[in-house]
């Protein structure tokens, strides 16, 4: 292969976008945490179990982590792309980010329905 | 005529003697004809004839003599002597992230590569028209704030995407003139331009640090020209 600069994958946008998107989701998620922990729903064990066993909270906590994935591989990709020129080291960074992510977003999901 | 004289510390670099550049003390005396920092280092240069330093319309026009101010980048032909407080050196150095040819001159090859990379031209293949391609008022005055641009590097050399990627990203000057000409209704080509930069890196490695905004000299917002290239980018996405 030449060794030539090249730019132009088709994926900038929608990268952007979804930092932006899944930067807002993790906002409105943590205002709904503070005020529910401001009225004192993480006084005790139990109330704090019943806050995040409820069905819509699981599913806010769950996009809640779908999203903080989705925003931190945006991130740390950039990072890699950036500090790791070899472009086989930079795959291969990639993909063991990608796995670690997806690992950690099947984890929580297990922690979260075991509550 | 009063007469005041100004300290300086200049970067000195050339590559031919010396092995590293470094910064020299001079003293220069300008009187009240000398309004800004390109007068006294002209008057500089009788001094030490060795300085060496790109400079030609002296107005604000040509973009020639943008250096690195006390830290900050600007014309010198358009920064006022009078905004130096006495008793303190003024410092300069060449505008930074890119490689010195000497002294205060650097390289700009890499700055105007990205700038042709996005086509600063009009692209339109019908046939022109007798006297010239017409466009409303109100079409006209979405170029203002974009056209004045005059390639002085100030913005680029000071964004910090810019410095570590001066080869991919296209930096603040060159999205601005790709912005003029998206803007542009008298273009043809609106798609290929945004096709050109929906990639990591030459748009959206931009991070909206504004430092771009920050020195410009004529007062442009090239954070702002970004901002629209992804809306537009957005809007034709859904
Ligand atoms: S946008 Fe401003 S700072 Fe940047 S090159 Fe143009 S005139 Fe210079
Ligand atoms: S706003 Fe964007 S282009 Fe301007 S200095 Fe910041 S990163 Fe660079
Ligand atoms: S000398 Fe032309 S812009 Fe300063």
């Amino acid at each position: 292969m030449v060794n030539r600069k090249i730019v132009g994958a088709h994926y900038g946008l929608k990268d952007w976008l979804a930092q932006r998107i899944t930067g807002v989701v993790m906002v409105v998620y943590t205002l709904v945490l503070s005020v529910a922990l401001l009225q004192g729903m993480g006084n005790s064990y139990d109330s704090w179990r019943s806050l995040m066993a409820a069905g819509p909270m699981r599913f806010l906590t769950f996009i809640f982590i779908v999203s903080l994935c989705w925003h931190a591989w945006v991130g740390i990709r950039d990072i890699w792309m950036d500090y790791v020129q070899p472009a086989g080291i930079k795959l291969v960074l990639h993909v063991l980010t990608l796995l670690a992510l997806i690992g950690y977003a099947g984890w929580a999901a297990q922690v979260i329905w075991r509550l | 005529m009063t007469t005041r004289t100004l300290q300086f510390k200049i970067y000195r670099y050339d590559p031919d003697q010396d092995q590293k550049p470094y910064m020299q003390d001079v003293a220069v005396e300008v009187d009240s004809t000398d309004r800004k920092l390109l007068d006294a280092l002209v008057k500089l240069k009788a001094v030490d004839d060795s300085i060496a330093f790109r400079r030609s319309c002296r107005e604000g026009v040509c973009g020639s003599d943008a250096l690195n101010i006390n830290g900050r980048n600007g014309l010198a032909c358009l920064t006022d002597l009078s905004s130096f407080p006495d008793g303190k050196p003024i410092v300069l150095r060449p505008l930074p992230g890119l490689p010195v040819i000497r002294d205060l001159i650097v390289d700009m090859t890499q700055f105007f590569k990205q700038y042709h990379s996005i086509k600063p031209y009009l692209i339109n293949n019908d046939p022109p028209p007798e006297r010239e391609r017409l466009q409303s008022p109100e079409d006209r005055e979405e170029l203002n704030g974009l056209y004045e641009c005059i390639l002085c590097a100030c913005c680029s050399t000071s964004c910090p995407s810019f410095w570590w990627n001066p080869d991919k990203f296209v930096g603040p000057a060159g999205l601005l003139a790709a912005y003029r000409f998206i803007a542009d209704t008298r273009d043809q080509a609106t798609n290929e331009r945004l096709d050109n930069l929906e990639d990591p890196y030459r748009l959206f490695r931009c991070h909206t640090i504004m430092n771009c905004v920050d020195v410009c000299p004529k007062g442009l917002n090239p954070t702002k020209a970004i901002g629209k290239i992804k809306d537009m980018m957005v809007k034709r996405a859904i």
